[in-house]
């Protein structure tokens, strides 16, 4: 029934409730349902617009600039190590 | 001192006469503040003793002068709580101030409060916030309007001089406008930085100001706009005094009226719009037929763009480094899925599920791809619209601002159709003004002016003279 979603939450790193994929499934069915209508536009000459105002590649100087401090920057954090952030085992 | 009905161009002068004791005007402020929030909750927090310390040095030289300025909750403020609206940022202090403040802060503005927002600009009345529902202050069975609510609510119920700062990824400043009876005014795309906005949807978020008066707006949009090396999309254009362009007529000024935006709105919205633009025309604005036949597609596009910029956008809150941390257990995906399932509400996971999807392998070119596309024939329509008019004139919202017994008896799909007025010019970057142009049912009805990229001016000048009838 909710594979779909299943899958899905895994990619987005998403834990879900058995309730909540059920309305999610329900949810996604309807809104892609009613997204269908873009079909009717044809893009077949079109480029897709990733920004809306265009923007040109800005580089800096390859210069050392003031950022936050060590300290500001681990602030917000609970778990730290020796200067450096701490989370859950990778491998 | 008398401060009620003070606007704000009075502080400002009052400011820079030395004839306003700021101690005195604090203490009402927030007195007058803490009311407003016990009634109708426009705040996440209020600042009131980082406040109090800054009014102590205040730069009368500055532009603002020791002006009150509520920032939407999802704008970093350095030593603020900033929280998005977001269970997942709980207790959040940002060590720095995102550009825009820190421009309003140069220029003598006082950040007052961080107000109630839909969490991360994800709604369409500021009900999915995890910090209290706003109320509109006209009557407070109604919303104020999303995802900006607590600034639209907040701007109309304060009796003393104030301006918000807001921000729109797909209406959200035009709306809680709207509703609330203010102006709310957003930038082109890139006109002001985005560095330390909590972002919704990278190509698509816009910082801008909601006020009283437009000339307030105006006032706010010269301060905080400008190019930031700190944001790569950041529009390399200097700032600009935008108050020049109030004060002035509108005499054969262009107005486009595009039909489109006419289908399927509130009848009693629909004629005080109309009656708005026929003031305008009688200021000697021409008014022109317009059709921009791309609008019906502009909602699936937006929410197709703007979940899947959202979905990879809040794959940084994993339960590590800030905000929301719980004890750290298992493999780092198990981890990081279990404090994103326990945090994030119930709109946002939806928008997660959506936008991961619409990239996903196999979907990415009929959903994502396909949306870009669409947005690219949709900003070629404003494009030939402008070629013919100044500017473009509609409703904001197709509705006064729904009761919340109402808003709950809606399904998803219904409450994105309510968007179908905003998400257009907010895909296509362009600038937009809205205006309180008369009631419905004793709740305000706004008028949507939208300009071509860059042309704020243009949007301006005709909101204010307007506003001056």
């Amino acid at each position: 029934m909710t594979e779909r979603i299943d899958k899905v939450a895994n990619i987005a790193r998403l834990e879900l409730t058995a309730e909540e994929k059920t309305y999610l499934e329900k949810d996604l069915n309807n809104i892609l349902d009613s997204f269908k209508k873009l079909e009717k536009v044809n893009t077949d000459k079109t480029e897709p617009t990733f920004q809306p105002v265009e923007v040109k590649n800005i580089t800096r100087d390859d210069k050392i600039e003031k950022g936050l401090k060590q300290k500001e920057s681990l602030k917000n954090a609970k778990e730290t190590e020796d200067g450096y952030f701490k989370g859950p085992k990778a491998i | 001192m008398q401060y009620s009905k003070m606007s704000v161009s009075d502080f400002i002068d009052a400011s820079k006469n030395k004839n306003i004791d700021m101690v005195d005007f604090y203490s009402k402020f927030f007195e007058e503040t803490e009311k407003i929030q016990k009634k109708y909750n426009h705040f996440v927090t209020i600042s009131k003793n980082d406040a109090e310390k800054n009014i102590k040095k205040i730069n009368k030289k500055t532009k603002l002068k020791g002006l009150p300025l509520s920032v939407k909750d999802n704008i970093c403020t350095k030593g603020i709580q900033s929280t998005a609206g977001s269970k997942i940022l709980e207790n959040y202090i940002p060590p720095f101030d995102a550009t825009p403040i820190a421009h309003g802060k140069k220029e003598g503005g006082i950040i007052i409060g961080k107000t109630v927002q839909d969490e991360f600009g994800f709604g369409t009345f500021s009900t999915y916030s995890a910090y209290g529902i706003p109320k509109n202050p006209i009557d407070p069975k109604r919303s104020c309007g999303g995802s900006s609510g607590g600034a639209g609510g907040f701007t109309k119920a304060i009796d003393m001089p104030h301006i918000a700062i807001g921000e729109s990824t797909g209406g959200s400043i035009s709306c809680p406008a709207a509703f609330c009876g203010i102006v709310g005014l957003t930038p082109t795309y890139g006109r002001v930085s985005r560095y330390g906005l909590i972002d919704y949807a990278n190509s698509l978020d816009k910082i801008g100001p909601m006020a009283k008066t437009v000339k307030d707006t105006a006032l706010m949009l010269s301060i905080i706009s400008g190019n930031d090396p700190l944001d790569q999309t950041s529009i390399q254009k200097n700032t600009e005094d935008f108050t020049k362009y109030t004060d002035k007529d509108i005499k054969g000024m262009r107005i486009g009226i595009p039909k489109e935006y006419f289908n399927n709105i509130d009848r009693d919205v629909e004629k005080k719009v109309r009656s708005a633009i026929e003031k305008l025309e009688e200021l000697g604005a021409k008014t022109v037929d317009i059709t921009l036949s791309t609008t019906e597609y502009a909602l699936p596009a937006y929410y197709i763009i703007a979940t899947v910029e959202a979905s990879t956008n809040l794959a940084k809150y994993s339960g590590m480094r800030y905000g929301a941390q719980d004890e750290i257990k298992g493999h780092y995906n198990e981890y990081f899925s279990a404090v994103r399932g326990k945090y994030l509400g119930d709109e946002a996971k939806r928008r997660v599920i959506l936008g991961t999807y619409a990239r996903m392998a196999g979907y990415r070119d009929q959903y994502y791809l396909k949306a870009l596309k669409v947005r690219t024939k949709i900003i070629e329509d404003f494009k030939k619209a402008f070629n013919k008019v100044d500017v473009l004139a509609a409703p904001t919202m197709p509705i006064i601002a729904p009761q919340f017994k109402d808003i709950e008896k809606l399904t998803p799909v219904e409450t994105y159709a309510m968007d179908t007025l905003t998400v257009g010019p907010n895909l296509a970057g362009i600038p937009m003004i809205s205006i309180p142009c008369g009631t419905s049912k004793d709740m305000p009805v706004g008028l949507h002016l939208l300009g071509d990229h860059l042309e704020e001016g243009k949007i301006i000048q005709v909101a204010d003279a307007f506003e001056k009838i």
